[in-house]
């Protein structure tokens, strides 16, 4: 057995079990570190493919930015995950569907994946330079698209929740710096025992 | 040199077995590299209170051995022999962890620094991508030690933290764009071998200022060290840690510093390249250079820190996303446009 091998289960035995740990654990804060987990071991069976960029990136966005995201709402909001946990029964039926559609069309795919199990790992060739080849050249276009409706839902989110809040005190650092001494600071005499 | 090694690995193989043997190796070589920066780690402590003693014209600490040597094995012994203490109504796992997610991702970026062309553990070709990554899991130790501790000052000190470190990750993040596009490669060997001509700082001069700024707020250190805050928030994320699992903290934020430094002096400062081509310079050995680098920029860290009051929380944010992002995105605009040209010319 090569070491690669170890790690390799390793990881996926790592992955599986963090998966089960996202809907089985009580907390939903539990939850949101296992599925942060699962990225992690994730992320590690992406080096062992020597998809080096996907593994990075997988860290960067989904650890680094959503999972956070996920976090920071769960902790947050004051949702009563019992109750929605013995909702979650009836969604049984629904899930498993689209479990199942999921596995077949999987192993469909794999089946019609001749060639070799090595899966598409060339010596020598940068991934990372690949993948940004590819990106932007023969899929420019709808990269460009992609990442138009990126903008439109950001610019979406901000614009459904952005509400201007009347009575807060903004700081307006052009009117700031443009204050001089003159008009800030008064000099006067004061009589003595006039002051108060 | 190679001859040593060669014995080391025949022996390592006749005791261990080959694929043992080459486990085995990795952690020897894993604990030469931590060994080092652990210390470096323990030493910037009495450092930092030195310097900022002399800014303020005090002696610092100089009770414990010669000059106060031996400060930082006392702090340690301290630390090792108090009571940890767990708060009853925290979450007992999630607390134990935290500490060890906020050391552990600092020392493991230390698997891709290169000392020299050939001193490094990890050779990997993504070696930026790689810090980038693994950096951005910091904020984890915060997240789950404030949550974990169940008391209203870790948490909202562990929020600022969070969206602190998130915000500040962007820019860091941006201010080594550029310098991919310069370097074309994302190795960190051949980001210091391209500044044979001129280090980085000098084309990219605003991007290193945003980039020194981005990773003091990063390390949560002053004058962005809101996360802590000690007057309001009572030390923040980790009010309720005691003992060594504090001091566990301590250790991944300057394990952190440390990193960025090295970083900051390998991406801009030239890395191990002296100075000038001058050939008394070249004598004296790479390694020296790097350390020379990375030691002023921890030493600007804690200058930092002596000279500065804290920022307000909004102005803080402000300067992340409405100035430091639109310069950095404005500049690598600018650089691939002068590579492009440069590509056509």
């Amino acid at each position: 057995m090569m070491v690669t091998d170890v790690f390799f289960y390793l990881f996926a035995t790592v992955t599986v079990l963090a998966a089960l740990g996202v809907v089985g654990a009580r907390n939903p804060v539990h939850s949101v570190l296992f599925l942060v987990l699962a990225f992690f071991s994730t992320a590690g069976l992406f080096v062992l493919l020597g998809a080096e960029f996907l593994a990075a990136i997988l860290v960067m966005v989904y650890m680094g930015a959503v999972a956070i995201l996920f976090l920071f709402v769960v902790m947050m909001l004051d949702v009563d995950f019992a109750r929605l946990r013995r909702e979650s029964v009836r969604y049984l039926p629904l899930g498993l569907t689209v479990g199942i559609v999921m596995l077949v069309e999987l192993a469909l795919m794999l089946g019609h994946h001749h060639g070799s199990s090595q899966g598409p790992v060339a010596e020598k060739v940068e991934n990372t330079l690949a993948i940004g080849q590819a990106l932007y050249t023969r899929y420019l276009y709808p990269f460009e698209v992609a990442s138009l409706i990126l903008l439109v839902a950001l610019i979406g989110a901000v614009a459904l929740t952005h509400r201007e809040r009347k009575r807060v005190h903004r700081q307006d650092i052009a009117n700031q710096l443009a204050r001089t001494k003159g008009d800030a600071v008064e000099l006067r005499k004061v009589a003595s025992g006039e002051g108060a | 040199m190679a001859e040593i090694l060669k014995m080391v690995h025949e022996i390592g193989v006749g005791f261990f077995g080959a694929l043992l043997w080459s486990l085995v190796w990795v952690v020897i070589k894993v604990v030469l590299l931590l060994a080092p920066v652990l210390f470096i780690v323990t030493y910037i402590t009495l450092a930092e209170r030195k310097v900022i003693g002399a800014m303020q014209v005090r002696p610092g600490p100089n009770r414990v051995g010669f000059f106060g040597v031996l400060q930082p094995l006392a702090d340690a012994v301290k630390l090792i022999f108090k009571e940890t203490i767990l708060p009853v109504k925290a979450d007992k796992g999630l607390f134990i962890l935290a500490p060890l997610l906020t050391l552990v991702p600092a020392l493991l970026s230390w698997a891709v620094v290169p000392f020299s062309p050939e001193l490094i553990l990890a050779d990997v070709n993504v070696g930026v991508l790689y810090i980038l990554a693994i950096s951005s899991l910091g904020a984890y130790g915060i997240i789950v030690a404030g949550w974990a501790s169940n008391s209203r000052y870790a948490f909202l000190g562990c929020m600022r933290s969070v969206a602190q470190m998130v915000s500040y990750e962007v820019s860091m993040g941006f201010t080594l764009i550029p310098v991919i596009l310069i370097t074309g490669s994302l190795s960190l060997v051949d980001v210091v071998e391209q500044q044979k001509d001129w280090w980085n700082v000098i084309p990219l001069a605003p991007m290193f200022v945003i980039y020194f700024i981005s990773v003091v707020a990063e390390t949560n250190r002053s004058p962005f060290d809101l996360p802590e805050a000690e007057p309001e928030l009572v030390a923040g994320f980790f009010t309720e840690y005691s003992a060594m699992s504090s001091g566990l903290f301590f250790m991944g934020e300057y394990a952190n510093i440390v990193l960025v430094s090295f970083l900051g002096a390998l991406v801009f400062l030239g890395g191990w390249l002296p100075p000038m081509a001058n050939p008394i310079f070249s004598m004296v050995p790479g390694i020296v250079w790097l350390g020379l680098k990375a030691s002023f920029l921890m030493f600007v860290f804690l200058w930092i820190r002596a000279t500065f009051p804290r920022y307000r929380y909004d102005q803080l944010m402000r300067l992340g996303w409405k100035v430091f992002l639109p310069v950095s995105l404005f500049w690598i605009f600018l650089t691939g446009l002068v590579v492009q040209l440069g590509r056509w010319a």
